[in-house]
């Protein structure tokens, strides 16, 4: 439902003179942007998928803190009032990056609405981040070292580590804002003795580590799947495991990447530059050892190792192609054009939201206890492909060749592509349109799913009944065994049991 | 988990301490010190806010872990100013003629 302020975006981009007046796409594609990146991809996973299984995966009972938990749900709720609120009140036309001193002095839209909005969810992002924290460190099971946790786990600590360093700044940035255009306090706007590079500095300190908020928790995801899927353990476990941190670290150390050519000094855009080129080892680490693990597995093509597939394979384009844009040079050429649209498109959907969908559908039988139709799903996982890849590449090729982004009218030779990219969005809100009806069906009609229909490793899945009761174990469990133990190696012997 | 149990005494000095600075940067504040004025309010305020960590929130007693944790949003936030820094203290490094000065 939220991607469809891009759909009519598409739409709007059949014709080179555009559907709609330009100062309602500027409004669509920013309300497009603040919902997605700040409303689904950053709580997507973390609060879903991951709110639900991690306790059951260290083998705890709840979350550290679970009335926190309702909070960071109610504030979430509170903060999508004030966004929704901003659209219906006519819009923003910022872009979700709200850059100064536009936001904070020009535009006559409901800035401050979205930006408390942002504000806002911000707390549910931190305190979900806490959370998580605090229940790996604190309530791990007896025999849970941190060398047998679930890589979903990792991904998740990684994660949260990222929202609880970063979040506040974003906050502190929108505070900032707010001042300025309110109390027209100088800070980012020059008229004010302000500067306007400060925000962006400011912004993308949390925005680029938030992209690794949206991607880590896809990555744990994938973990599993190709793990349980290719009935071996995760090559290079420690790898992949301090990869996730090494990317949560290493991604607070990259933001000036986003300011090559807004004014930034040539210097420090050279270390951006290389640090940004470092944060793709681990990675880097990481598809390769999935590649690895797949070598020579049993690998299976249930509809959960096929969205791990397009995830492998997309998320891999849209991180070179991110080379592409960490290179100063060439990020000069394409700054502002389709090739960045393309580039972030390959990552948040191609990778997030395929792990996201490849998450939802491998743990749906624990989670509601029924088997979803897997012809269905299958075929909706081929439509997600073809579909997304017939949206985005060709924005590449419109990038390269100097279609700017954030217009709402382009010239004429770029149609072609254009309405290849309109078909692919069409074709892509089929694809996600056909998982929300049949998982939908088989929440309440489909057939009763075992305990374990994958035959999966992880206490999650050892646990009973399901799907879980709200404390999830009656006895405390044991974890006696190396994680992702597909091999079969011998269960350690409990002493004194 | 066990709590020391901090004595009276030790919060009455910490909040006399707090109340002293407090004093003292209204004072300092109405002396002409040029940029001094400045790097002394900030110091006082970072002693304030130490005091408060320490005593206040009890991150004093806690383990290792804990003031990890606190050691860690410190040290993020200097991560923040030295490469904001970096950029505002290199920009007029580039000798000769540059794309907006030629």
């Amino acid at each position: 439902m939220w991607a469809a302020p891009s759909r009519w975006g598409w739409l709007n981009l059949l014709t080179p003179k555009g559907l709609f007046a330009h100062d309602t796409y500027n409004k669509l594609f920013t309300m497009h942007g603040i919902i997605m990146v700040f409303f689904f991809l950053v709580p997507s996973i973390p609060a879903t998928l991951g709110n639900f299984l991690v306790p059951p995966m260290v083998g705890a009972r709840d979350l550290a803190f679970p009335r926190i938990n309702l909070l960071s749900w109610y504030i979430y709720i509170v903060g999508g009032i004030f966004a929704i609120t901003a659209i219906v009140r006519g819009g923003v036309d910022t872009g979700w990056t709200f850059y100064a001193p536009f936001s904070s002095t020009y535009s006559n839209t409901h800035v401050i609405l979205a930006a408390i909005g942002v504000f806002v969810s911000g707390f549910s992002s931190i305190l979900t981040g806490l959370n998580f924290i605090v229940t790996v460190h604190k309530m791990r099971a007896p025999g849970m070292t941190w060398s047998r946790l679930p890589l979903f786990v990792w991904a998740h600590y990684a994660t949260s580590l990222i929202q609880v360093l970063g979040t506040p700044v974003i906050a502190i940035t929108i505070v900032l804002l707010g001042m300025e255009r309110v109390l027209h306090a100088g800070i980012f706007d020059p008229a004010l003795g302000g500067d306007p590079i400060l925000f962006q500095h400011l912004f993308w300190f949390y925005s680029h580590p938030a992209v690794y908020i949206m991607i880590l928790p896809g990555m744990g995801v994938i973990s599993e799947i190709v793990a349980c899927f290719s009935r071996k353990s995760i090559f290079g476990y420690g790898f992949v495991a301090f990869s996730s941190v090494a990317i949560a670290v290493l991604g607070f150390l990259v933001w000036g990447h986003h300011l090559f050519v807004a004014g930034q000094s040539m210097y420090a855009s050279m270390v951006f530059s290389f640090i940004s080129f470092l944060v793709a080892v681990p990675s880097a680490i990481k598809v390769f050892n999935w590649t690895a693990t797949m070598y020579r597995g049993s690998v299976s093509y249930d509809t959960p190792m096929l969205y791990a597939f397009g995830f492998i394979g997309l998320f891999t384009i849209g991180g070179l192609t991110g080379l592409f844009l960490a290179t100063m040079a060439v990020d000069v050429h394409v700054t502002d054009t389709y090739f960045v649209i393309a580039h972030f498109h390959y990552v948040m959907v191609g990778g997030m939201v395929m792990a996201y969908l490849g998450g939802v559908h491998f743990w749906f039988p624990k989670i509601t206890g029924r088997l979803y139709p897997e012809g269905w799903a299958k075929f909706a996982a081929l439509v997600v492909f073809v579909g997304f890849n017939l949206t985005f590449f060709p924005q590449f090729v419109l990038g390269y060749l100097g279609m700017p982004r954030r217009y709402a009218a382009y010239a004429d030779e770029f149609q072609i592509l254009n309405v290849m990219s309109t078909a692919g969005a069409s074709i892509l809100g089929v694809g996600y349109l056909i998982p929300m009806i049949y998982l939908a069906w088989a929440w309440r009609y489909g057939p009763k799913s075992p305990q374990n229909p994958w035959g999966a490793k992880g206490l999650e899945w050892e646990q009973s009944p399901t799907p879980p009761p709200t404390f999830n174990f009656d006895v405390p469990p044991v974890m006696n065994e190396p994680a992702y133990n597909y091999s079969g190696e011998e269960k350690e012997v409990e002493i004194g049991r | 988990m066990t709590h020391q149990v901090v004595p009276v005494r030790a919060y009455v000095a910490v909040f006399l301490a707090l109340i002293i600075l407090t004093i003292t940067t209204v004072v300092v504040s109405r002396i002409e010190l040029g940029e001094y004025n400045f790097i002394v309010a900030i110091t006082i305020a970072v002693i304030k806010a130490v005091l408060v960590i320490l005593f206040f929130m009890h991150v004093k007693q806690s383990s290792s872990m804990t003031k990890l944790f606190v050691g860690a949003g410190f040290f993020w936030m200097a991560i923040l100013l030295v490469f904001i820094l970096s950029d505002y203290f290199s920009r007029g490094w580039l000798p000769g003629a540059t794309w907006w000065r030629s």
